[in-house]
């Protein structure tokens, strides 16, 4: 019989911790920014069918860095957690920070568990609220910690640049376009510091918007609305009332405005207020 | 809430089960208690009073469907409420309607619209119109012991196509028997009058305000033949609840779209207490 070693507990969880970060790592990062009319989601991803960012209940949305199969679970762990709450309760029980702490001890225990291998994910969960003072952002590291983070949110691989970037440039109120050009720049800077440049079809948008009439808040950007939010001018408005070309899940009959009431946009310069 | 009070307050392993997209299965596997068909109740003599809710009627038109459904509910010869909302959105091309008890039927229609929003946000798809329709069928079924006790529902479950582009009506029986119906139908106290007074009026070429007007015709007929079933109801402002289901999605009418289409029926009835006439051959 082989005699185990001694690794001190210290040593064990900075194992852990760094395993766990590595494979993070080896994703995409992905960005979360609030704007005026909500949160907008923005990450690089080549798959079509494959999501990052979902839709948990009526105001909450979910994104994830990492391993799919892991965070996917956690994804519909979630999705069984809103649903439960609210119908066992009511619609407006379920709440993005009740749903952020179920994630942090669930993450926390398996981290801390010695059974299992933990998870290679990093989560953010949002909630859009009725104004801009009632959107909530959580982060959700691997070892189960909360962050609650305010205007805008980077996880991944390159994270700690990106936030730092976003930091500096990202301000309230901004227009969806705006916020979505600043999150596509943020996105496209390698950790060397070169930029590259991520085509349109490799990107994926959600948002949550709180100007949409159906109690649903979350919809998906894509096709032709997605290419001309990126087209338009930083500067001026973004009417995106064009036929429905986004994939938008739940009643069509909506009006056609979720992106009018970004007028007036801010300023007329291009570069991003420091 | 239960997934926080258990140990360690993580997720319990039915959350994080894959699998199933469906949240019926979901509930029967981790809270079991909480699904309306696996409550039992004691055996008793004869039926339970609770409130009833009467009269649904379909009609379908091309390009969609229209859904509708009288107010009252009663509960033996009393009315219950004046005022009961017994036509619901299912999802956004679907919507059912209810006759039957309404305690029970109200929370069907509850668990139902959460089966579908859970499979389409696990799935990132919709469910097929056939593939919800069945679905109903497996919640009617799972009613049957408390049917059997005189606690029954009846649903009308009518949608839009988005494959076939065009309206469809699904019936059910108490033991959960659905059958697909073409042109028009009915469910509930009422729907022998309603079925009567559709046959004679129904057109294949209805348009959409025509077959609106339609609905509220057989629910007026269904109310002047069956004392559950109310009619429109001009002192208190209470009108049918008419719905409609195009390739544009569901569209509950408001209270000012119905109130006219009872009030011009009103009308022509004080002249034409039977209403309309169909020819005789």
């Amino acid at each position: 019989m082989s005699t185990p070693f001694y690794v001190s507990p210290q040593q064990a969880m900075a194992d852990r911790a760094e395993y766990a970060r590595k494979g993070i790592a080896r994703g995409r990062s992905l960005v979360v920014l609030q704007y005026a009319d909500g949160i907008v989601f923005v990450g690089e991803n080549p798959s079509r069918a494959l999501h990052k960012f979902s839709e948990i209940y009526d105001r909450i949305g979910f994104a994830a860095a990492g391993k799919y199969n892991e965070y996917e679970n956690l994804r519909i762990g979630g999705v069984r957690y809103a649903d439960l709450r609210g119908y066992t309760y009511d619609r407006d029980d379920v709440t993005a920070r009740g749903l952020a702490n179920v994630y942090a001890q669930t993450l926390g225990t398996i981290f801390s568990s010695q059974a299992e291998k933990p998870y290679e994910v990093e989560l953010v969960v949002a909630e859009v609220g009725d104004g801009p003072e009632g959107d909530q952002i959580y982060r959700l590291p691997h070892d189960g910690s909360i962050v609650d983070e305010h205007g805008s949110v980077a996880v991944g691989g390159n994270a700690e640049q990106i936030s730092g970037f976003l930091d500096q440039r990202h301000r309230d109120g901004m227009s969806l376009a705006e916020a979505l050009k600043l999150a596509v720049q943020a996105l496209s800077r390698e950790a060397n510091g070169n930029e590259r440049e991520i085509p349109a079809e490799r990107l994926e948008v959600a948002v949550l918007d709180r100007t949409r009439p159906q109690k649903r808040k979350f919809k998906r950007i894509v096709g032709r609305q997605l290419a001309r939010l990126l087209d338009a001018d930083g500067a001026t408005s973004t009417p995106t009332d064009a036929p429905s070309d986004t994939e938008d899940t739940d009643a069509p009959d909506a009006p056609k405005t979720p992106d009018a009431s970004d007028t007036p946009a801010k300023g007329g310069d291009e570069s991003p207020q420091e | 809430m239960e997934a926080n009070t258990r140990s360690t307050g993580r997720l319990p392993a039915a959350f994080l089960t894959p699998g199933s997209s469906s949240f019926m299965d979901f509930l029967s596997d981790h809270s079991p208690e909480i699904l309306p068909g696996n409550r039992s109740l004691p055996p008793l003599q004869g039926a339970i009073e609770a409130p009833h809710g009467t009269t649904i009627v379909a009609a379908s038109f091309p390009g969609g469907v229209v859904l509708a459904g009288d107010r009252r509910a009663t509960m033996g010869n009393m009315i219950a409420q004046r005022d009961i909302e017994k036509v619901f959105p299912a999802d956004e091309y679907s919507a059912v309607g209810i006759a039957g008890t309404a305690g029970l039927a109200v929370e069907m229609v509850k668990l139902f619209q959460l089966e579908l929003e859970h499979f389409e946000k696990v799935e990132g798809a919709t469910l097929s119109l056939e593939g919800k329709a069945n679905r109903l069928s497996t919640m009617i079924r799972s009613n049957l012991a408390m049917a059997m006790q005189g606690l029954a529902v009846v649903p009308l479950f009518a949608g839009y196509d988005v494959d076939r582009e065009k309206g469809r009506i699904f019936s059910y029986d108490v033991t959960g028997g659905r059958s697909e119906e073409h042109g028009y139908a009915a469910t509930g106290s009422g729907s022998v009058f309603a079925r009567g007074s559709m046959k004679k009026l129904y057109r294949e070429d209805l348009t959409e305000e025509q077959a609106l007007t339609l609905v509220v015709q057989a629910l007026y007929d269904a109310a002047d033949d069956d004392s559950a079933t109310g009619g429109p109801d001009v002192a208190r402002r209470i009108y049918p609840i008419v719905t409609v289901i195009t390739d544009e999605g569901f569209r509950k009418l408001d209270d000012t779209e119905s109130s006219e289409i009872a009030r011009a029926i009103l009308e022509r009835r004080l002249e034409q207490p039977d209403g309309p006439r169909a020819a005789l051959l």
